[in-house]
């Protein structure tokens, strides 16, 4: 049983979330710690591609993004969206979390990075961390989100 | 069989399960096998080459990977083939990614080839010359096979370049 207090965007709104990973079940992973976090999904995308074209449909507070997946990879899809978004949060969440790779995604404008099997406290922090730079959204958490159990 | 290469495997192995699963995990049985892999449920299978070398098989009941996956997902998922496949590899690239991360940092140079899964029947990743490590974790969602198979690769240019001198 664990309780987290609720991350709001400074308009004390949810913050918005783009879930991006190959594997359904790691995205509903994913999903169901943001809903602990009191965030909301604004969309979801199995490859770097559909990451782009999702980012520019529903503009996300944060991308979660995998990094090994068919079609375009996650490093090559941060790229691609901060060229476009230079404001973009993407932290990166991969199985391979060794320094060559982790700088990869840092050269390419991501923000942080996290390594599966992701634990809700370590995405928790960071996420803290990278909504602290974000002038839309709160740096601390405002309310707690309630209880669940994961 | 170099254990200093085949434990950060089984200690991810571990570890990936045990997080997952946010319960704990106990390995049940260890052996060492030189006969080609013979799967028991949906396998995985990794190869890596570069400075060290050898093939890494994740292998479980199909039935096993969908509660893992109905676990991970907060929820049961419905049952295909589909599901127990990205199960099966995502499971695999938790484990190899964690250990990789560490023979990685531990200055070793090589490429990992992503998860190729294997349904039928026939053998995998091997000769009789591979010596592997088999060790069955047993989880809350059932047991887990894991085959390592790991060697130096400077060791084997070494072994291949001696056969001449003996002739």
């Amino acid at each position: 049983m664990q309780q987290f207090a609720a991350l709001l965007r400074k308009d004390q709104q949810p913050v918005r979330y783009l879930v991006v990973d190959d594997s359904v079940f790691a995205r509903k992973n994913l999903i169901k710690m943001i809903e602990l976090f009191g965030g909301e999904v604004a969309g979801e995308a199995g490859d770097g591609l559909t990451a782009i074209a999702e980012y520019n449909r529903s503009k996300p507070d944060i991308v979660l993004m995998d990094i090994t997946m068919p079609q375009m990879e996650g490093i090559e899809a941060v790229e691609r969206i901060v060229r476009q978004h230079g404001d973009a949060r993407i932290v990166m969440v991969s199985s391979v979390g060794y320094q060559e790779n982790i700088l990869a995604a840092l050269q390419k404008g991501a923000k942080h990075f996290v390594q599966k099997p992701v634990k809700p406290e370590v995405l928790y922090e960071i996420l803290r961390y990278v909504l602290g730079d974000d002038p839309n959204a709160a740096a601390v958490p405002v309310a707690l989100a309630g209880e669940h159990q994961i | 069989m170099r254990m200093e290469l085949i434990q950060p495997f089984i200690n991810a192995a571990d570890a990936v399960f045990a997080e997952s699963l946010q319960a704990p995990t106990k390995i049940v049985d260890l052996t060492m096998d030189e006969n080609i892999y013979r799967r028991k449920g949906v396998a995985a299978l990794i190869t890596i080459k570069g400075d060290i070398e050898g093939r890494v098989i994740l292998d479980l009941a199909p039935e096993v990977a969908m509660r893992v996956a109905g676990h991970l997902a907060g929820s049961p998922m419905p049952e295909s083939e589909q599901v127990v496949r990205e199960t099966v590899c995502e499971l695999a690239n938790m484990v190899i990614g964690n250990s990789v991360t560490l023979l990685n940092d531990q200055g070793f140079r090589f490429k990992v080839f992503p998860p190729e899964i294997h349904m039928s029947e026939e053998g995998l990743g091997g000769n009789a010359e591979t010596e592997a490590m088999v060790l069955c974790i047993e989880t809350p969602c059932g047991q887990v096979y894991l085959n390592i198979a790991m060697h130096y690769l400077h060791r084997r240019r070494r072994e291949q370049a001696a056969v001449p001198a003996l002739d």
